[in-house]
């Protein structure tokens, strides 16, 4: 019974890990605008390369 | 070939997709249709930016003028740039303009690349609703002014007003509620996995004094930081001596918190940290639901956001320089240029002036001014730059003064709600007194103390009135939602439980019931010359009708135009008279020649037919100016039984008319004062009505926040809109009572929540109070009820705007 101990502290470490992520995004502003990065995804990094080919 | 197919077949402007001149100017076989248009191309082609033009169609934002370079020199002043910016250091700025022309993917692209056109811009960052740029620049590089020359440059001129220059904080107020959240439900999940064991069967006692140890570490930080605001607000309504929804709910997360502890450190039981951690997790996705906000929509603005921030000032040497508004002094000179707001009470310098005080007072048509005359602040000039010498600060003005008056800024705790407030007492108080008498009948029946105080806290914890807390959040929640899928905008859900009761609407006039632009009137026929536009102005302005007075801004008139002869007004039929030696006859179709006047499709609205040297030439088409269906809403409001009233800052010439509309009982008052409107509403207040009103104007601002239910009208989502309880898109005013009737059905959902969620507490408590409640029988009845009233309110409010068709 004793690996449960040591299963359960070791979950805990990583669901730990997963909320100090989750609040790290909140404080570093990931939530604060929930709306333009779903247009912002659409767009290509580097249009110039591009834009001399068709010229 | 293919060359000229291209342009024969672009008669749209390239970048901004306006219609172009029969000649438009082309400049790389794109068409444009003016040089403004032509010159961002030509930056962007430069920068090789041209990326903008293939996200959307025609992306572009026409510019309307040229600016002189002198229009931005106020920004370099390092006051002025030290207010506006978020963040400003030696080598950095850091400031958010507010853009209202960002509308589509390019905008957004090209204002996220804008470091490749502007060297010395580190970063810039777009928020799509709420319009907004981040800008991050060198100080070495670029100045303030430099950065929002460039912006206008593109047609991304930022919205400055005097709002701006205001301490502000940018942080998000939600990022703590967002931390408190995740936090509850990581608790929820975690606690949950190690209370299961338990429930299932027979766990050794060190597993479960493990279980225990880890789980009450885990709900430490639920109950310090997650459930804080509960016990914040709880203990803020003792000291009031009241008893809101939040003093139970306080006082059930505390019995299961200190119970827990106890049990799970003496070795007793697993105690109920699950029930507490779901417990906390609910209530928080609750005010999830009801703290829906609408990110590009501001209640709370004032007299800051309508004013500019900055103004033309004439210095002694008479040349002309920008500075911020809060830095005009009395006496000095100030340039207004059409459409500009008066920001300080003036004297008149120039010969005649126009203002247009819609805004401020409901008057519909420009106050006329003369030299030497008195201007309050807050006007628009309509005609033409004027000279005028401040006589006040701003903060000293009329507008100021009367926006800082205390009647204006005046909140009566109006988002408090009576009808869980109600509930709630009765509630606290049966709970204080079950738990009591329990206690006591068990001592009685001769139970130990120890057993008589965990049936108390037994009470307390299962009469916790989470599902209670959660139904009006949850229904008036969803509500608000539909509504706002209407253009009906809420500030909060309170706002929609005092729209239920309203009994006494009260409209304004100018802007609320007539159509702020005054819709255009439009000529058809053979289109008329410049010539034969300024008659139909001429004589049209020896005319005092409503329909002449509309018809008075079609053309411009000269002076020499203003001798008419031989002029004759019929009432009801028309007028006609000799200009420059024309005749010219306006009015009804029987006034002209009925020969000669052609069959034409009927129209809603009014005509005026046109007849030049006895030649009928077309008739005009003047819309309605008071807005569509407004005599629906107001029949539908008298066969309701809601009384009705009308407050206009405007004088009473429509009085006639629009009391046929109100009814012979509704009490229309005309020549009000902001103070009057305010007085009024509470006066109705004070015979015990329950007040919504319907407003749009600075004017309205006092009587807004007075009344029981403040809605402001807007044309669009980036207008001025004045402080309020809502905001009603002009679009969806025929709506308005249908918007009551659902608040009204709303708030008989959130009775039925009430029953459904007693039911629970009734049930919760007969067990605890006998004695059986365990932490299993917690874990699953508690969390039942909260989804019972989730779901209940969820979908009962989905049928209910689907039978509605809202």
């Amino acid at each position: 019974m004793s690996a449960i101990f040591i299963l359960i502290l070791f979950s805990l470490l990583v669901a730990g890990g997963f909320l100090i992520a989750f609040l790290w995004a909140v404080k570093s502003g990931q939530y604060d605008d929930d709306y333009t990065p779903s247009m912002r995804m659409l767009l290509d990094d580097k249009p110039i390369a591009e834009e001399r080919k068709t010229l | 070939m293919l060359k000229e197919t291209k342009v024969a077949e672009a008669t749209y402007c390239y970048h901004c997709g306006d219609s172009c001149p029969p000649s438009p100017i082309i400049f790389q076989e794109k068409a444009f249709c003016c040089d403004g248009c032509r010159t961002v191309y030509e930056i962007l082609n430069e920068n090789e930016l041209c990326a903008y033009y293939d996200l959307e169609k025609n992306p572009g934002i026409k510019l309307k003028t040229v600016k002189p370079s002198a229009h931005f020199s106020w920004l370099d002043s390092p006051e002025v740039a030290a207010k506006m910016a978020d963040y400003l250091d030696e080598r950095q700025t850091h400031i958010t303009f507010h853009v209202p022309q960002i509308h589509c993917t390019s905008c957004l692209w090209l204002l996220e690349n804008l470091h490749r056109l502007c060297d010395g811009i580190i970063e810039t960052r777009v928020n799509f609703l709420r319009k907004e740029v981040f800008v991050r620049f060198v100080n070495e590089k670029l100045t303030l002014r430099q950065v929002v020359e460039r912006l206008a440059s593109l047609g991304y001129e930022p919205d400055l007003k005097l709002e701006h220059l205001q301490p502000k904080n940018r942080t998000n107020p939600y990022r703590k509620f967002y931390l408190q959240l995740g936090l509850a439900g990581f608790a929820f999940g975690n606690i949950m996995l190690l209370s299961f064991p338990g429930y299932l069967g027979k766990v050794g006692a060190g597993e479960e004094m493990f279980f225990g140890l880890v789980s009450l570490g885990i709900s430490i930080p639920v109950l310090l930081y997650s459930a804080s605001d509960y016990f914040r607000t709880a203990f803020q309504s003792l000291k009031h001596k009241q008893l809101s929804i939040d003093v139970p709910i306080a006082l059930g997360i505390l019995a299961l918190w200190i119970r827990s502890a106890y049990e799970i450190l003496s070795h007793t039981g697993p105690g109920y940290l699950d029930s507490l951690a779901g417990l906390v997790f609910f209530l928080l996705i609750g005010r999830w639901f009801q703290n829906k906000t609408y990110d590009r929509l501001t209640f709370d603005r004032d007299y800051t956001a309508y004013f500019p921030i900055a103004i033309t000032r004439i210095s002694s040497e008479g040349k002309e320089e920008r500075i911020p508004v809060t830095q005009i002094k009395e006496g000095d000179k100030l340039l207004i240029r059409n459409e500009e707001i008066l920001p300080a009470d003036s004297v008149l310098l120039s010969l005649t002036a126009a203002l247009d005080y819609s805004f401020v007072t409901g008057e519909s048509d420009p106050v006329l001014k003369k030299q030497h005359d008195l201007l309050y602040a807050g006007g628009k000039q309509t005609a033409g730059a004027i000279e005028v010498q401040a006589i006040k600060q701003v903060s000293q003005s009329y507008l100021t003064r009367l926006w800082n008056q205390e009647a204006f800024n005046q909140d009566e705790n109006k988002g408090m709600s009576t009808l869980v407030d109600k509930t709630s007492k009765v509630f606290t108080l049966v709970v204080l007194v079950v738990g009591f008498l329990a206690m006591a009948g068990w001592l009685f029946a001769g139970a130990s103390m120890g057993e008589a105080i965990n049936i108390l806290t037994a009470v307390w914890i299962v009469a916790c009135p989470c599902a209670l807390a959660l139904t009006m959040p949850v229904t008036l929640g969803s509500a608000m939602r539909v509504l706002g899928r209407n253009k009906f905008y809420l500030k909060n859900i309170g706002t929609l439980e005092r729209m239920a009761t309203i009994n006494h609407v009260v409209f304004d006039k100018t802007g609320t019931l007539t159509d702020r632009e005054g819709a255009k009137p439009q000529f058809e026929g053979e289109p008329l010359n410049r010539q034969e536009l300024s008659w139909v102005a001429a004589i049209t302005r020896q005319s005092n009708h409503p329909l002449s007075r509309r018809l008075q801004g079609i053309g411009t008139s000269d002076t020499e135009l203003s001798i008419i002869t031989a002029f004759r007004e019929e009432t009801g039929k028309g007028l006609e008279g000799l200009v420059s030696g024309h005749k010219v006859a306006i009015g009804a179709a029987t006034w002209a020649d009925p020969a000669t006047v052609p069959a034409l499709e009927a129209i809603s609205g009014s005509q005026v037919h046109l007849v030049i040297d006895g030649k009928w030439r077309g008739r005009f088409v003047l819309p309605q100016e008071y807005r569509k269906g407004l005599s629906t809403i107001l029949n539908t409001y008298i066969y309701k039984g809601v009384r009705l009233s009308l407050l206009s800052g405007d004088h009473d010439a429509e009085k006639g008319r629009l009391q046929a509309w109100f009814g012979e009982k509704a009490e229309l008052k005309f020549r009000q004062s902001p103070q009057d409107k305010l007085a009024y509403v509470h006066s109705l207040q004070q015979g015990g009505e329950q007040v919504m009103m319907v407003g749009d104007g600075l004017n309205d601002a006092g009587a807004l926040q007075q009344s029981q239910v403040g809605i402001a009208l807007s044309e669009g989502e980036n207008n001025f809109t004045p402080a309020s309880d809502a905001i009603l898109d002009a679009g969806a005013f025929e709506l308005l009572p249908v918007f009551q009737g659902f608040a009204k059905s709303s708030m008989k959902l959130v009775k039925a929540g009430f029953f459904i969620s007693a039911l629970y507490n009734l049930t919760g408590m007969t067990i605890a109070v006998s004695g059986m409640l365990t932490p299993l029988f917690a874990a699953v009845l508690m969390p039942l009820s909260s989804l019972t009233t989730v779901v209940f309110g969820v979908t009962a409010i989905k049928i209910l705007s689907w039978r509605q068709k809202l």
